[in-house]
């Protein structure tokens, strides 16, 4: 699945994963400080405002520069969702009207189901992140836990598949389905079920190796315990190791989600009929075609169906960053 | 996971083998309800394909030990069928002439082309006609001239019925197990019912009933007559249609009747991508742009990452994690809706960009080549650097202290203690992650659909190719794009060009990266 410069990039970064890197290291760094501002006091007035500035004002001139180009775009297309006026011109003027119309016009649309393609979203996004984190965590114990022939070339494989994301195959992909289709219809192009089916198959490609690296963090010691004990295989995986790798699993779940809930490409191919489709596919066409007229609507529907991936991610940002700055703190 | 649970009760390896049984009961049940339907079907080798994958996946459950296959299997087996599969797939694709037109067998356009060039013969009878309805297709309930009543679809030709309700004037309105339409259905569904060709045989060459009005059906045979001995179609004025070896009939003309079917075309798409002039000059631009694209991408995020990295790292400053939190904004909206989001603000006519901090002015950031694709790294920027901020800032937290204060008493400025020290340990340490965000930004799809569809186009082009279109985005319009027939050859042999750039890409980097060598 992809993400915005694919996080899930495997070296090493699951060995890694551990939010308190990052943390620690900002830690070490308070304590630094007051070496350098105690005795500041007395400097500090000698020098003045020109000394603050060089020192630490202009970083405050950046920061708000970048608030701006960060958070301008956000902001305009929330303006946008609540001006009444409908056209992109009248969108111009930012939060002048606060109106919640274009919220309660959206869902009366007979032409564009917003409804149904946000609960479509949902529905294949957590179907396929449940899917790949289940797959990607079986993967990964086997080549944590188990050796056995074959056990090198299938991590490089892994590496390797995970260069090649699945939307290069998108012809194949599309001529495959039509051909399922003939005889099975149920998972044919024009279904949701076709569509997830296709993206399980990248689960092992992207997510295992990052899962890999963190399953290898947890100590053997552990699973050799509960094997004298008389666990079987299947209940140390499901009631030990499964619990201690759930920071892991959370990540994976939610790149997961995040890829799959804006994947455009197979998609906009797969999911012919309006019912059917994504927010990405449905969004998409609802704007691209008349663009400044239905624009307060389409940034309703895009302020919706930002809020619960943007909440999930703020909400599990630690975890996150910590996934993806590990790979770059060695 | 209730499995879970339930392993956890006393007596688990009775119920985890229960439970194993139930799922491969499930899993076998399945199997078999696919290779009946194949079996009635007659695809033999899917039907071979799926009942040898059923036996090897109940081997590996059923038997004691081989525990890494049980573990493997499922996610081996997505993978095999939607990765694997499909690559060697698109490199089959990108040997043959599939596309619009073409994408069926011989036999199947032969019979298509007789269906398709139907026209009406002079002075034939006319059938009383009802249309039904059953499971959302169509039928016709026709009454012939001599009274006897038939009923048939496109997909069954017609066969008499003796069970049909007759009105007074002996024509034939309704069958049980269908539904008639009322008049107002047939006007609504007029295009529909229009289009219906009921055949009289399973041989085309019999002609079929098709209907102007609704109410009266007329015989139509195939303007085009086929020969099955020369291999040939004859039209009415006595042109002939050969099998011209490209997987159409022309004439002498040149002229080609559609459809035609799919053929092994060899190297013919790849000789046509570099030797047409038509579409080698963009296929060119377009790869040269997606090296351009992605380099530049992967430059100005972390750049502009680095450098805000750098100027929030500075112990006690006031107000960081506001900035922080604000600035990881763009990496959380989720991507696809970016590209839609600036498309508004850089509308040329109405947009923000245009009305309020340009005055007015009617700068086409969207549709002048050169424009767009600086809206295009823009816009990318936007959306890339909060990761490039996030990995700079964790990689020089991790460069230790000492490092610095050993240069600084050494005499080293600043600025050489960036340049000679922190740069080089940092490059170390985020130099994977860069290649990946450059194999990302190199099928970086949606940021350019989404914006500018690739446009503005290139109108000299042979395919619909424009300024801003990376090879993903080629590949896409030139197989599923509107206005230009769809190509699915052509566009596997893109798709192959972009697996042998990132495979090239991706051996070079692994080597730099030795990440191999840490495989245990």
């Amino acid at each position: 699945m992809t993400n915005p410069f694919n996080p899930s990039d495997g070296q090493e970064i699951g060995a890694r994963l551990n939010p308190a890197v990052a943390g620690a290291a900002t830690t070490v760094r308070d304590r630094d400080e007051p070496r350098e501002t105690r005795p500041s006091i007395p400097e500090r007035r000698r020098r003045g405002f020109g000394y603050w500035f060089r020192d630490t004002g202009w970083r405050h001139l950046i920061g708000v520069v970048m608030l701006v180009f960060a958070a301008f775009p956000l902001a305009y297309v929330l303006s946008a969702s609540l001006n009444p006026t409908g056209t992109l011109v009248g969108s111009n003027t930012l939060f002048r009207t606060i109106d919640f119309g274009n919220y309660v016009e959206l869902f009366q649309l007979p032409q564009q189901p917003y409804a149904a393609w946000f609960v479509n979203t949902m529905v294949i996004g957590l179907t396929t992140s449940l899917g790949t984190v289940f797959l990607g965590a079986l993967a990964a114990y086997a080549f944590s836990r188990m050796r056995f022939t074959g056990r090198r070339v299938g991590l490089l494989t892994l590496l390797l598949v995970q260069m090649f994301p699945q939307l290069l195959g998108v012809v194949a992909i599309f001529l495959l389905l039509s051909g399922i289709g003939e005889i099975f219809p149920q998972i044919g192009i024009g279904t949701q079920a076709g569509l997830i089916l296709v993206y399980l198959g990248g689960a092992l490609g992207v997510n295992t190796y990052l899962m890999y690296g963190f399953f290898n963090t947890i100590p053997v010691s552990i699973d050799e315990a509960a094997k004298i004990d008389g666990a079987s295989h299947a209940r140390i995986f499901f009631t030990i190791i499964l619990r201690l790798v759930a920071p892991i699993l959370a990540v994976v779940g939610l790149l997961s989600f995040i890829g799959t809930t804006s994947e455009f490409v197979i998609a906009s191919i797969v999911l012919t009929s309006p019912e059917t489709q994504t927010l990405a596919v449905g969004l998409y066409q609802f704007v691209s075609q008349e663009t400044s007229t239905n624009w307060t609507l389409f940034s309703a529907g895009a302020v919706l169906a930002a809020i619960p991936v943007m909440a999930l991610f703020l909400y599990l940002q630690k975890y996150i960053i910590g996934g993806l700055t590990a790979g770059s703190v060695k | 996971m209730p499995a879970s649970r339930l392993a956890a009760s006393s007596g688990s390896s009775m119920r985890s083998w229960a439970i194993k049984i139930v799922l491969l009961g499930l899993v076998d049940a399945l199997a078999v309800f696919a290779m009946f339907v194949l079996f009635m079907q007659e695809s033999w080798i899917v039907f071979g394909v799926t009942l040898a994958v059923t036996i090897v996946i109940n081997w590996i459950y059923l038997r004691p030990g081989g525990l890494p296959a049980k573990y493997l299997a499922p996610g081996l087996l997505f993978l095999a069928v939607f990765q694997i599969f499909v690559v060697v797939y698109s490199g089959y694709i990108a040997f043959t002439n599939y596309g619009d037109g073409r994408n069926g067998t011989k036999a199947d356009a032969i019979e298509n082309i007789q269906l398709t060039s139907l026209s009406r013969v002079a002075d034939s009878p006319t059938y009383r006609l009802q249309v039904l309805e059953q499971n959302g297709s169509y039928s016709f309930l026709v009454t012939d001239p001599d009274g006897d009543v038939l009923v048939g679809n496109p997909d069954q030709p017609l066969t008499e019925v003796t069970n049909a309700e007759i009105d007074g004037t002996g024509k034939a309105i309704s069958l049980d197990g269908y539904t008639t339409l009322s008049f107002a259905d047939l006007l609504n569904n007029q295009r529909a019912i229009t289009s219906l060709s009921v055949p009289f045989s399973d041989d085309p060459a019999d002609g079929a009933l098709r209907t102007p009005d609704g109410s009266n059906a007329y015989v139509y045979e195939s303007a085009l007559e086929y020969d099955e001995a020369s291999d040939t179609f004859t039209d009415a004025t006595g042109l002939v249609y050969r099998d011209g070896g490209e997987g159409a009939y022309v004439n002498d003309d040149g002229r080609e009747l559609i459809p035609g079917w799919t053929i092994n075309v060899g190297f013919d798409n790849f000789v046509t991508a570099f030797s047409n002039d038509d579409i080698r000059g963009p296929l060119i631009s377009v790869t040269i742009w997606t090296f351009a694209f992605a380099i530049l991408s992967v430059a100005t995020t972390f750049i502009l990452g680095l450098f805000l990295a750098i100027v929030f790292n500075k112990p006690g400053m006031k107000g960081k994690k506001v900035y922080r939190l604000i600035m990881i904004l763009p990496y959380a909206f989720p991507a696809f809706l970016s590209g839609l989001v600036w498309l508004g603000l850089f509308n040329q006519d109405f947009g923000f960009i245009n009305q309020v901090i340009f005055g007015g002015a009617a700068i086409p950031w969207l549709t002048d080549p050169w424009l767009a694709k600086a809206s295009v790294l823009i816009v990318n920027l936007w959306l890339g650097f909060p990761y490039m901020f996030l990995i700079c800032t964790g990689a020089l937290q991790s460069i230790p202290e000492e490092l610095t204060e050993a240069a600084t008493v050494d005499g080293a400025r600043p600025w050489a203690v960036f340049r000679l020290i922190k740069f080089p340990l940092l490059l170390v340490s985020v130099a994977p992650l860069l290649i990946s965000s450059f194999a990302f930004n190199f099928n970086n799809f949606n940021i350019i659909y989404m914006l500018t569809g690739g446009g503005p186009r290139d109108i000299n082009a042979g395919v619909d190719a424009g300024a801003t279109d990376i090879l993903i985005t080629l590949v896409y319009k030139v197989a599923f794009g509107e206005g230009t027939g769809r190509d699915y050859g052509l566009a596997s042999a893109f798709a192959i060009l972009i697996f042998i750039i990132v495979a090239t890409v991706s051996i070079i980097s692994f080597r730099q990266t030795k990440a191999l060598e840490e495989l245990n």
